[in-house]
C-alpha cells in the first residue's frame, strides 16, 4: 500500500512522538530522538514493525520522537497512517492490523 | 588494566604512579608528604594589595603560557569571575592553559570556546556541563579532563598531583589586604569552603570582588595571609543567579513518595537515634526527605546531632527550632542559608579539605551517619552514574557523592526508576562515578533495594516491615516499561579520566561517537 497524502500524529512534548507520513517510494524512514544513542534501533524496528502490519510498502515516514514508550510509538504510527488513508473511526481494524 | 569495579583502564594512563582503582580501602594508611606554595614574602608593610584590574593582577603575577589557574563554584550559575578573568587571558594571548576548577557549570561556557581556541588544553574540575561537557566530549579538549571528587581535589592539591600557578578567587566582599568573605557584599554566596584549598596551596592567590570594606573584614573565610592581590571589579556575579530566594520544596508526587519511603527506611535502621548526622542534597526528593524526617524524630523524640554540606532555608529552620544541632556549612543553596551562616548560633563554615579530604587523618563525611543522594544511573552492581548523560556525553558533577557515599554509615540512593524512557537502573552504568561499595540501599518509587553486602540494613528492613526486591527486579521493571537500552557507542580515545576519591582510575570517558544503527 502507498501512502498517498500526508498526515501527522502525535506532539512534541516529552514521552510523545511526532509521526509525519508523506507519499513517498519504498520506505524512506528518518527518525529524530533524544534517546538516540541507546533507543535508536529499538524506534527504529517498532516503526517499520508497524508499518509492515499496516502493509504500508511507500511512504516517507518522519518520526521526531521525545523519548515516547514502544506503545506510544506504535500508537502514533497507526494514527498517521490511518490519517493519511482517510480511514474513519468505523473502519479502523480493531483487534486486527491494529492490536 | 581491569579495575575494581570491572572497568577496562588503558595501560597508557597508568604512569606517574597512578594506578587503576582498588577499592574504597585500598590507601588506607597512605603515607605521604604535603606539597606546599612558593610564597612572595611581604616583609615591608604596604598600604594596599589592590591593583588597577584583573590584567594588572595576571601581570603581576607572572602568569605565563603553560601554567594551571584555578576557580571556584560557589557562584554557581551566576558566575562573572570565569569569563573576565579568561577574557583578560585571551587578550594577553596565553596558550596552553589548565583550569583547575572546584567545579564548572553553564555559567563558564565561555570555557568551551577557550578550548576550541587552543587557550585552554587541561581541564580539571569536579562538575562539567553544558557547552564545556560538549567541547571535551567530542574530543576539542587537548589532554583528557581529569574528573575528581570534592575530597579527591583537596587530596590532589595536596599530594602535589595538581600544582596552581595562580588561584582566582571571587569575594562577595574583602579588605585591601586580602580579608575575603562570601557575605557582606552585593552578590553574596555565604560560604567560601571550596576556596580554602586553593588559597594555601596556589603559588599567586588573586581576590576578586565587587565589594571592598574596611580591614579587617571578619570574620573572613579566606586570610589575608595567603593573598597577593585583590582587584575590585563592577560586579561578580548576578546574585539571582547565585541563589533562589529559598529552596523550593518538591511538589512532584513522586518525589515525594520517593521522599517518604526514604524517611522511613533511615527510621528502620539503627543508626536513627538521638544525636545522628546526615548529609543530602537540595534537589528532588532531598530536601522533602528532611522534613518527612522531623514527623519521626518529633514521634520518637529525638534531635538530629548535625548537618553537613550544603545547606538550605528549611534545614536552618530546623536549627533555630532546635531540632538539629549544627550545620557544618560548605556551600549555601539559598539566601536563607547565606543569611543564616555565622549568624544562627551553630551554623558555621568549614573547609572542603576538613569536609571531605580522603587522605586527612579524618574528615567530617568519616563521621556521617546518613547521606541521601540523587543518581543518574545505578546498575546492578549499585555502581552509580551522576557524571555522563544517557547519550555519553559529560554533563553531571560527582561532588561530594563519593565523598559522603564512603564516609557515611548508610548510604542512600533516592531515584525515580525510570526518566523518560531512560531506565535510571540498568545492568551496566556509562560511567562509574560512585563504586557500588559505597552504597547501601536503592530507593525509587517502584520499590527498594539494599546492597546484599549490607546483610545488617536487611535485618533492620525486615524487622521494621519495610519491604524491597533484588536491584536485578528493580532493573526488570525498568525495562519492562521502557526496553532494554543499547551500549552509548564511543571511539576509542579517552577524553576525561574519572579518580576515584583516593586519586586511582575508577572509570574514563571516552570520545562520543555519532550515532549510528550498525554501530
Amino acid at each position: 500500500m502507498k501512502v498517498n497524502e500526508a498526515a501527522v500524529a502525535g506532539t512534541l512534548e516529552s514521552s510523545d512522538v511526532m509521526v509525519t507520513v508523506e507519499p513517498g517510494e519504498g520506505i524512506q524512514l528518518s527518525i529524530d530522538s533524544s534517546v538516540i544513542n541507546q533507543y535508536g534501533r529499538a524506534i527504529r524496528a517498532t516503526v517499520l514493525e508497524t508499518l509492515d502490519r499496516l502493509e504500508v510498502t511507500d511512504a516517507k515516514v518522519t518520526v521526531v520522537d521525545h523519548g515516547a514508550l514502544d506503545c506510544t510509538i506504535k500508537a502514533r504510527v497507526e494514527c498517521a497512517v490511518f490519517r493519511a488513508e482517510g480511514v474513519s473511526e468505523k473502519n479502523i481494524p480493531w483487534g486486527g492490523a491494529v492490536r | 588494566m581491569r579495575n575494581a569495579v570491572g572497568r577496562e583502564i588503558p595501560d597508557e594512563l597508568l604512569t606517574g604512579g597512578r594506578e587503576v582503582f582498588q577499592g574504597n580501602a585500598y590507601r588506607d594508611g597512605y603515607t605521604y608528604t604535603k606539597v606546599g606554595p612558593t610564597v612572595r614574602a611581604s616583609v615591608m608593610s604596604k598600604e594596599t594589595k589592590v591593583v588597577a584590574d584583573i590584567r594588572a593582577a595576571i601581570e603581576a603575577c607572572g602568569m605565563k603560557d603553560g601554567m594551571t589557574i584555578s576557580f571556584h563554584h560557589h557562584f554557581r550559575d551566576g558566575d562573572y569571575i570565569v569569563n573576565q578573568v579568561m577574557q583578560v587571558i585571551r587578550e594577553l594571548g596565553l596558550r596552553d592553559i589548565t583550569v583547575a576548577a572546584s567545579s564548572l557549570g553553564s555559567a563558564n561556557d565561555v570555557l568551551a570556546q577557550c578550548i576550541e581556541e587552543g587557550i585552554v588544553t587541561g581541564i580539571q574540575t569536579s562538575g562539567i556541563r553544558g557547552r564545556i561537557g560538549e567541547a571535551v566530549s567530542t574530543g576539542k579538549l587537548k589532554t583528557p579532563a581529569i574528573l575528581r571528587t570534592h575530597g579527591g581535589r583537596v587530596r590532589a592539591i595536596e599530594c602535589g598531583e595538581v600544582h596552581i600557578d595562580v588561584a582566582f578567587i571571587g569575594a562577595s566582599s574583602s579588605d585591601e589586604f586580602g580579608n575575603a568573605s562570601g557575605k557582606n557584599g552585593k552578590a553574596n554566596c555565604g560560604c567560601l569552603s571550596y576556596s580554602d584549598i586553593d588559597a594555601r596551596y596556589a603559588d599567586k592567590v588573586v581576590v576578586i570582588t565587587d565589594t571592598l570594606v574596611p580591614f579587617p573584614n571578619k570574620p573572613a573565610s579566606i586570610s589575608c595571609i595567603d593573598v597577593d592581590y585583590v582587584v575590585v571589579v563592577d560586579e561578580i556575579g548576578n546574585p539571582k543567579k547565585i541563589a533562589s530566594a529559598a529552596a523550593r520544596i518538591t511538589d512532584n508526587p513522586r518525589d515525594l513518595k520517593i521522599a517518604e519511603k526514604c524517611a522511613e527506611i533511615m527510621r528502620a535502621t539503627p543508626y536513627f537515634k538521638d544525636g545522628f548526622s546526615f548529609q543530602t542534597g537540595v534537589g528532588g526528593p532531598s530536601i522533602a526527605t528532611t522534613l518527612f524526617l522531623k514527623k519521626y524524630m518529633e514521634e520518637d523524640g529525638i534531635k538530629m546531632g548535625w548537618i553537613v554540606g550544603g545547606i538550605s532555608t528549611p534545614m536552618v529552620e530546623l536549627l533555630k527550632e532546635g531540632l538539629i544541632g549544627q550545620l557544618a556549612d560548605t556551600q549555601d543553596f539559598d539566601m536563607g542559608a547565606i543569611e543564616s551562616l555565622n549568624v544562627t548560633p551553630g551554623h558555621y563554615e568549614v573547609t572542603t579539605s576538613e569536609y571531605a579530604n580522603p587522605m586527612n587523618k579524618s574528615a567530617y563525611v568519616d563521621k556521617l551517619d546518613f547521606v541521601v543522594l540523587a543518581a543518574l544511573e545505578v546498575d546492578v552492581d549499585f555502581n552509580v552514574n551522576v557524571i555522563t548523560g544517557s547519550d555519553g556525553i559529560l554533563r553531571g558533577a560527582p561532588g561530594g557523592h563519593p565523598d559522603t557515599a564512603n564516609g557515611a554509615k548508610c548510604t542512600i540512593i533516592v531515584a525515580p526508576l525510570v526518566r523518560g524512557r531512560i531506565p535510571t537502573v540498568c545492568d551496566k552504568v556509562v560511567t562509574i562515578s560512585t563504586p557500588g561499595e559505597s552504597i547501601d540501599i536503592l530507593v525509587t518509587e517502584y520499590g527498594v533495594a539494599v546492597n546484599p553486602k549490607r546483610a545488617d540494613l536487611i535485618a533492620a528492613l525486615d524487622e521494621a516491615g519495610v519491604e524491597h526486591v533484588t536491584i536485578q527486579q528493580l532493573r526488570d521493571k525498568a525495562y519492562s516499561m521502557v526496553g532494554v537500552p543499547d551500549p552509548v557507542q564511543f571511539k576509542d580515545r579517552v577524553v576525561a579520566i574519572m579518580e576515584a576519591r583516593d586519586g586511582t582510575i575508577l572509570d574514563v570517558v571516552r570520545e562520543i561517537k555519532p550515532y549510528s544503527y550498525d554501530g
